[in-house]
């Protein structure tokens, strides 16, 4: 006969006391949670300073403006958050949304239904996602080199299906999808919205979340207890790849084509996006939230430049600069 | 000895046989790390392996465990032969290993490594949804017990000192083990204070039942938990001493084989 150590006294149960939560007042003494919030922060620090050299910034017009241009980017960062949460990196995001985009393109100018267009987007970055996924997992190849590879097949089969040319995409529901909005919110943003709110869950809210995390924290932790982390690591880079596919259907909406442009900003953007906010890059840390804000930290720290008329040649170097210190920050993250 | 049935609220109760393997052999390539052993594992008792370094402690202990499987020789569990292909399968058996690197994830909390893979969930079918209040809830009450001060089951095992991290590593295994707990070297690496406490917790999973397996290099300490030892020396296992009716000096000499066993 054996006793279970939990299961051993039932009834004192309420003798217990309740597990205490951590007190906002040593959250506040510790850096680590500074650079946990740094995007947050820094969005609040970047906001006001914008908005009194140039009082259009919080203008309700100009809102709208930053939230449609940040959907994007929140969907790609949000995706980039899970791989980059095992200590891995999805470097062909960006082209992974392009080749979606252009199947989008592709499959509707061949006469398809728009809904029809949009999921086989979604399954082009999903099944994208997993063949990086599975040769990152069960391949046992570095992310780095097979998502610099896969960066250089996306964007050469965004090339070779659409021959280089873009395609102009004229439909009414899409239309409809990518102007209309509540109140200032477009629908794209909803949907952006959406996807951070569904990835929050997944990250916080199921077993796989938690075990994306144990994977990044501590490989062999996860493995002593069970884990199949070449699991976790394929389904990191199929989420990111569907996110990458959800991101094509949003730049199609928005810019009415789909060009097979290399979008390069948008990869470097949404892992700075991802690095502001406090996600950890050698992995095991991790917040949807940081990233959402990280996101709209750049996109509107590149709408305020241009505002307030500083050259567009500049935004590269505020960018680049933000992030670096942003990192600097995470140093303190213990 | 060996009796079936014992009074679990009685830890001076008789023992009986929990883990029983015999003839175990295994060899990697030419090298043989196991040479026909034999040795019994009671519950509520502290086993402890003892040997040299190479000697095939943790072999043996990882044939146990699940991690490698024997060549020839059986394993038997609770009467019954068993042969674990994977840690797994030895886990949902009830046996439960502290491995000397603990295997806690530092970013997460106490009570997210208590469930780590074994997370309680509620909902229906795919659409399960971790219950979190639940698990801190029981795991504040598997640490509550501990006599070593775990701060809150919310904070990250990173801020934990390394008592406290064995602490909570043992009690994971406790916790789920309906069996046999296995520790690898358990206070290698704790100071004074911290290696009495985590010695009271090794005493007190006894006590309720379980069965202990102790690998230690500490003779000190062998003597001190140990009901019955087991002495190995390259692949065998070459003598089995109940701890009562031998010495520290009778241990220390078996192991490099000065004294015939």
């Amino acid at each position: 006969m054996t006793t279970v150590t939990h299961a051993a006294s039932p009834t004192d149960e309420s003798t217990q006391p309740s597990p205490p939560t951590t007190g906002w007042r040593t959250r506040l003494k510790d850096p680590g949670s500074w650079a946990e919030w740094a995007a947050p922060l820094g969005f609040l620090v970047m906001v006001l300073i914008f908005q009194s050299l140039n009082t259009t910034f919080l203008s309700l017009g100009n809102i709208e403006a930053m939230l449609a241009a940040a959907a994007i980017l929140i969907v790609l960062a949000t995706g980039q958050t899970f791989t980059v949460a095992t200590g891995g990196i999805d470097l062909a995001v960006a082209s992974t949304m392009t080749f979606s985009a252009i199947i989008f393109g592709t499959v509707f100018a061949a006469g398809a239904p728009v809904g029809v267009a949009m999921l086989a987007s979604v399954a082009a970055g999903t099944g994208f996602g997993l063949v990086q996924g599975l040769f990152i997992g069960r391949g046992r190849i570095t992310d780095f080199i097979v998502t610099l590879g896969g960066f250089s097949v996306a964007s050469g089969l965004a090339l070779v299906v659409s021959d280089g040319q873009p395609t102009t995409i004229i439909d009414r529901f899409l239309l409809r999808f990518a102007t209309g909005s509540v109140w200032i919110i477009g629908y794209p943003v909803l949907v952006a919205v959406l996807v951070a709110v569904l990835a929050h869950v997944v990250l916080f809210h199921t077993r796989f979340g938690t075990h994306v995390l144990a994977a990044g924290g501590s490989e062999e932790a996860a493995t002593a207890t069970g884990i199949s982390v070449a699991r976790v690591k394929t389904a990191v880079y199929t989420i990111s790849g569907s996110c990458a596919g959800i991101a094509g259907v949003l730049l199609v909406a928005r810019i009415g084509a789909d060009e097979p442009a290399a979008n390069t900003q948008f990869l470097l953007n949404c892992v700075a996006a991802v690095v502001l906010g406090g996600v950890a890059l050698v992995g095991g840390r991790a917040t949807i939230v940081g990233p959402f804000f990280g996101a709209l930290l750049l996109t509107g720290l590149t709408n305020g430049l241009t505002l307030v008329g500083v050259s567009q040649y500049y935004q590269p170097v505020a960018v680049g600069c933000v992030v670096v210190a942003a990192a600097f920050l995470s140093r303190y993250q213990k | 000895m060996t009796q079936t049935t014992i009074d679990p609220s009685s830890p001076t109760a008789p023992a009986d046989v929990l883990v029983r393997a015999s003839g175990v052999s295994l060899s990697f390539g030419n090298v043989q790390a196991l040479k026909d052993v034999d040795v019994e594992l009671r519950r509520g008792e502290v086993t402890a392996i003892v040997g040299d370094n190479g000697a095939g402690k943790s072999t043996l202990v990882r044939c146990i465990c699940g991690v490698h499987t024997p060549d020839s020789g059986t394993i038997e569990l609770d009467g019954s032969q068993v042969s674990f292909k994977t840690p797994e399968e030895a886990r949902r058996a009830g046996i439960e290993t502290v491995h000397q690197n603990l295997a806690l994830v530092e970013d997460l909390t106490v009570w997210q490594n208590l469930f780590l893979n074994r997370e309680l969930t509620r909902g229906v079918g795919p659409l399960r949804l971790l219950d979190r209040r639940a698990m801190k809830r029981e795991a504040q009450r598997m640490v509550s017990g501990l006599s070593v001060n775990v701060p809150e089951v919310t904070s990250k095992v990173r801020r934990l000192s390394g008592g406290q991290r064995q602490a909570v590593s043992i009690c994971r295994a406790a916790g789920f083990s309906s069996g046999l707990v296995i520790m690898d070297e358990p206070t290698a690496a704790l100071g004074v204070q911290e290696t009495a406490r985590v010695e009271e917790l090794i005493l007190r999973l006894k006590s309720e039942g379980h069965a202990v397996l102790l690998i230690s290099h500490n003779f000190a300490q062998v003597m001190r938990l140990s009901d019955q030892v087991w002495v190995m020396r390259a692949g065998r296992c070459v003598a089995g001493r109940r701890t009562a009716e031998t010495t520290g000096e009778e241990i220390v000499a078996l192991i490099p084989g000065a004294q015939a066993a």
